[in-house]
């Protein structure tokens, strides 16, 4: 009887060792500081600013190099400005359709749908509505009001600035006016 | 007996209905019922097919109107009624609206001013295209009475399947493990049942003057032998298998402050992984995405309508897109950002030691590799986890086994015809191209 009980509590020590690895906590690391950065990890917590954070805003004023500043507001006298005058910077050479199309597909199609009609996937699942079709005559869609509602978003739609650079902006700008063109074949 | 249960009949009628409220059939009807009462309450009002009004909404009204709460717009359940009776205005201006709401805010119209100005200036789309019947169906939708009282009943019914499902294996296993147990005490039970019979009848047990089996082992050299070394091999294969997972962590999935499934996103959404994940395509960082992504699509999804369980239900994570909120500091009910903003601090997963350098943008934009070669079948995650190993070798592995994609890849045509002869391949791996070189990620 003795013995059993002893076996009993070998087994339950060892259990124990066991359950002690959790999931939900990192490993042990053999040299934590060869792991470890010396320097500030992206999105780390920091003591060096104010708000304790790593991730800083540019100082004021500063801009990234090859940044050229949008100089039309956002507001509906700025769209409209946009609307008639703001014509893409790309030449029909510079224009990268199968690029255009990647973009499009990553950020646009999952609510515009991927021929612009705006039936994407979120509105089928009715997650999203009202997503009007590009060749909308009400919306009659340009290339300056296309980049426009990129650049700030339009009502429900939000800014979609800092996912695309300039340049695949108006790349994506020029694949939205290809979209609407077969639409309207 | 029977007369107590027949007077109990008449009493209880309505506890009747509900259990035949449970049945199919006769929750058809109720449905059926409570849409033949919205339906002819529709056309007492007005001629409009509301079926066709809610097609039409969802895709010219409903980016920036609910029937039930503001969002960019008006909420717009009983407009029309509302409009006469507070502001005694027609179906004719609100026609008029609908064409061409900025001619009707600058003809000096006041209630059009008024709503103009409540919205922050925010001009309603012309729509010059809709008939005198596509507006008279979108206003027989906007004059549906809310149904609500079909959808808890649905929920219910499926919520219960699904968790009696979950638990069947595990009382299986339990109800084995308790076999064993009475198997096992039946035996000793057995055992000493059979002692005591020998005892009372006087038989000699035979083995009790036998040596203990531990001090016979003990006695024969060799066994011990053999033994130790067995311990040995068996303990050294169990220790460096112990010290070399310290470091990994694969498997880890920590708590996040804020629940995201990438189950309903990238999963049942089909979201692209570089929807959120942007900076992957173009950065050494694949970035947390900040909350005015979230944004994009969560100003307009307020609550979730998606598939439940026990653990997760809608209550749940509804109070998570809450959750979100607070940090993006947008207020809901006022449809504006208050500016107080929280950071959330997420829980890093995947972290490499900081003598290894990696590329996403290297990986995803020029290799094209997809995200789920690393990060596992991440659009089928609840709770996200770290799915590889991270290791050295398992970089390494990779880059021997990955085929480089030299095709229409004017650029590197030179270099890659140079490789190829090298090797004396036709197609090359990573490792050929010098993706096995130390400097390439040490240094």
């Amino acid at each position: 009887m003795k013995g059993l009980i002893k076996i009993t509590v070998i087994a339950l020590v060892l259990v124990s060792f066991v359950s002690c690895k959790k999931d939900t906590r990192p490993n042990y690391q053999f040299m934590p500081n060869m792991y470890e950065s010396v320097g500030y990890e992206t999105y780390s917590e920091s003591n060096a600013f104010a708000n304790g954070k790593e991730g800083q805003l540019p100082a004021e004023g500063s801009i990234p190099r090859g940044y050229i500043p949008f100089e039309i507001d956002n507001t509906q006298d700025g769209f409209l400005l946009a609307k008639e005058t703001l014509m893409s910077p790309l030449d029909s050479t510079q224009i990268d359709s199968k690029r255009g199309k990647e973009l499009y597909t990553i950020y646009c199609g999952i609510c515009h749908g991927n021929k612009g009609k705006g039936q994407g996937n979120l509105v089928k699942r009715e997650k999203i509505l009202g997503v009007p079709s590009y060749d909308d005559a009400g919306r009659a869609i340009t290339a300056g009001s296309t980049y426009h509602t990129i650049y700030y978003g339009k009502n429900a739609m939000g800014s979609y600035a800092n996912q695309l650079r300039e340049e695949e902006r108006w790349q994506v700008v020029a694949y939205v006016l290809q979209l609407k063109a077969d639409l309207e074949k | 007996m029977k007369k107590s249960y027949q007077s109990l009949e008449d009493n209880s009628t309505k506890n009747m209905k509900q259990v035949i409220y449970r049945k199919l059939t006769s929750n058809i009807l109720h449905l059926g019922f409570i849409l033949l009462l919205t339906f002819s309450t529709t056309l007492n009002a007005q001629d409009g097919d509301s079926a066709k009004g809610k097609t039409l909404f969802n895709t010219n009204c409903a980016a920036c109107h609910n029937l039930d709460k503001a969002m960019t717009g008006p909420s717009l359940r009983y407009v029309e009624t509302r409009l006469s009776d507070e502001q005694g205005l027609d179906r004719a201006w609100l026609s008029d609206w609908i064409r061409n709401s900025a001619g009707l805010v600058k003809s000096g119209d006041s209630y059009a001013n008024q709503i103009y100005n409540e919205y922050n200036g925010t001009a309603m789309t012309a729509f010059p295209t809709l008939s005198d019947q596509d507006i008279s169906d979108i206003l027989a939708y906007t004059a549906t009475d809310p149904v609500v009282a079909a959808t808890p009943v649905a929920a219910a019914g499926s919520g219960s399947g699904a968790s009696e499902g979950g638990i069947s294996n595990k009382i299986i296993l339990g109800a084995l493990a308790l076999l064993f147990a009475l198997l096992a005490m039946a035996l000793v039970l057995v055992r000493q049942t059979l002692n005591r019979f020998a005892e009372a009848k006087g038989v000699e047990l035979a083995d009790k003057k036998r040596l203990p089996l531990w001090k016979a082992f003990a006695k024969n050299q060799f066994l011990v032998l053999v033994t130790a070394i067995l311990f040995l091999l068996a303990s050294g294969y169990y220790v460096f298998g112990y010290f070399m997972q310290v470091g990994i962590d694969q498997g880890y999935q920590p708590v996040q402050p804020i629940h995201f499934s990438h189950k309903v996103h990238a999963g049942d959404n089909g979201i692209d992984c570089k929807y959120c994940h942007s900076s992957a395509r173009v950065s050494k960082t694949s970035g947390i995405p900040s909350l005015n992504v979230c944004m994009n699509c969560h100003k307009s999804v307020y609550e979730y309508n998606g598939e439940t369980t026990a653990e997760h239900s809608k209550e749940f994570y509804d109070g998570e897109i809450q959750k979100l909120y607070a940090a993006a500091g947008w207020s809901d009910a006022d449809q504006k950002y208050t500016g107080d903003a929280q950071p959330v601090k997420w829980v890093r997963i995947h972290n490499l030691p900081d003598f290894a350098y990696f590329n996403h943008s290297q990986h995803v934009t020029v290799a094209g590799i997809q995200c789920q070669t690393c990060h596992g079948p991440v659009e089928e995650m609840e709770v996200m986890y770290q799915y590889s190993p991270l290791t050295m070798g398992w970089c390494i592995n990779c880059h021997r086994e990955t085929e480089v994609n030299v095709k229409d890849n004017a650029y590197y045509t030179k270099i890659h015809e140079q490789l190829s002869k090298k090797y004396g391949v036709d197609k090359l791996t990573a490792a050929q191209m010098g993706g096995l070189e130390c400097g390439k990620c040490h240094y």
